[in-house]
């Protein structure tokens, strides 16, 4: 028999949204890479926010502030006592990016959308382009656990086999020969990796559907680089946000104990002074 | 509230060498909609809608194009750098 996930609780399926999408302890939340999408169609009773405004400080390179995040939070309609159900575009990238920051200030009960935006549109699934007028709650967020997060210096200190590294770009992003994705902005001085960081690409933790693959599947593609639960993980990317996705798995589908994200990436480490950096295919 | 059911959802792949277009579409309220997204990582480097899927995947596809035309410059420059 198949094992399940760590924690199954943060996985709801589209039918099951389907069922419950007007329970009023639920609050439907979609977050996209592609900020337009929201607008053209989603999950009827759903808000938006945008990760670009409402999930990310406007001054600083820092995530959203715990007074911001509250306020965005009781703006959509939800208080300390309620299920988020998170989703999103491209197999619920930053869905994933939100569920990180909910987790880092404190939220008990968010869920993801297993498949997202796709298999909701994909399935003929009822959407709607108004946008939902919700009450305003209060929310009291904790302080930020700094445990899932990673920072430059935690990178720069990596230097035993207790550590594990993974570097979740595309495969040209991570040899160096391409300095950002196809067709977006280039933000870094140099190509590359870190050292040590073994390449296993976010999209390969999802099947054609944008479904998480199975657990043994999952541990099929972490275990046999070494990135096992009894080390201290450290998932990265370009900004931090396809990392978030391999954090999710790692932490709550894989049920590993110690990982964090570092949202600095390769913007931050690929526009270092005097840093390591290697190129090619090998870690 | 006005709620619809998308239909005729389509997704297929377009190569753009060294790249792939990865071009998705649907149709919602009598309009077809379109985005293009860059396969790896998946990211939407273009969006359109139209009358027809046609009209919808041509404007957005070109749109891509463009963007990944400046890419595939770079990648060129950078590949031929770490080759040597």
């Amino acid at each position: 028999m198949a094992n399940t996930y760590a924690h199954p609780e943060v996985l709801v399926d589209t039918e099951w949204v389907s069922q419950h999408r007007t329970d009023p302890h639920i609050r439907i939340v979609e977050v996209d890479v592609d900020t337009q999408a929201y607008k053209e169609a989603h999950i009827p009773g759903a808000v938006g926010w945008n990760w670009q405004t409402q999930l990310s400080d406007q001054v600083r390179r820092d995530l959203v502030s715990k007074q911001d995040l509250e306020k965005l939070l009781g703006n959509s309609g939800i208080d300390n006592t309620t299920t988020i159900l998170l989703y999103g575009d491209n197999n619920n990238w930053f869905a994933a990016w939100a569920f990180w920051q909910l987790k880092i200030y404190g939220h008990n009960d968010v869920r993801i959308i297993n498949g997202g935006r796709k298999k909701w549109i994909k399935e003929g699934r009822e959407v709607t382009a108004e946008i939902p007028n919700v009450p305003k709650k209060t929310y009291k967020a904790t302080d930020p656990d700094h445990s899932l997060r990673a920072y430059m210096k935690d990178v720069s200190n990596i230097s035993d086999d207790t550590f594990s590294l993974v570097d979740v770009r595309s495969a040209d992003e991570y040899s160096g020969k391409l300095l950002s994705p196809p067709g977006l902005q280039e933000t870094c001085q140099r190509g590359g990796h870190v050292p040590g960081a073994f390449n296993i690409p976010w999209g390969k933790n999802v099947v054609e559907d944008g479904t998480f693959k199975s657990f043994d599947d999952l541990r099929t593609l972490y275990e046999p680089l070494g990135i096992t639960s009894n080390k201290n993980v450290v998932a990265y990317c370009r900004i931090g946000e396809r990392s978030s996705l391999t954090w999710f798995v790692l932490k709550y589908l894989l049920g590993y104990a110690n990982v964090k994200n570092y949202d600095g990436s390769w913007t931050e480490w690929g526009n270092l002074v005097n840093a390591p950096v290697v190129q090619g295919e090998k870690p | 509230m006005n709620v619809d059911h998308p239909s005729a959802y389509q997704e297929r792949r377009e190569s753009v060498p060294p790249f792939q277009m990865h071009i998705t579409s649907y149709k919602l309220h009598e309009i077809y909609y379109c985005w293009v997204d860059d396969v790896d990582p998946g990211a939407v480097i273009a969006r359109s809608k139209g009358d027809t899927r046609q009209d919808a995947e041509e404007k957005a596809v070109k749109k891509a194009k463009e963007r990944l035309d400046y890419s595939r410059t770079r990648y060129e420059q950078t590949s031929k750098k770490s080759d040597a």
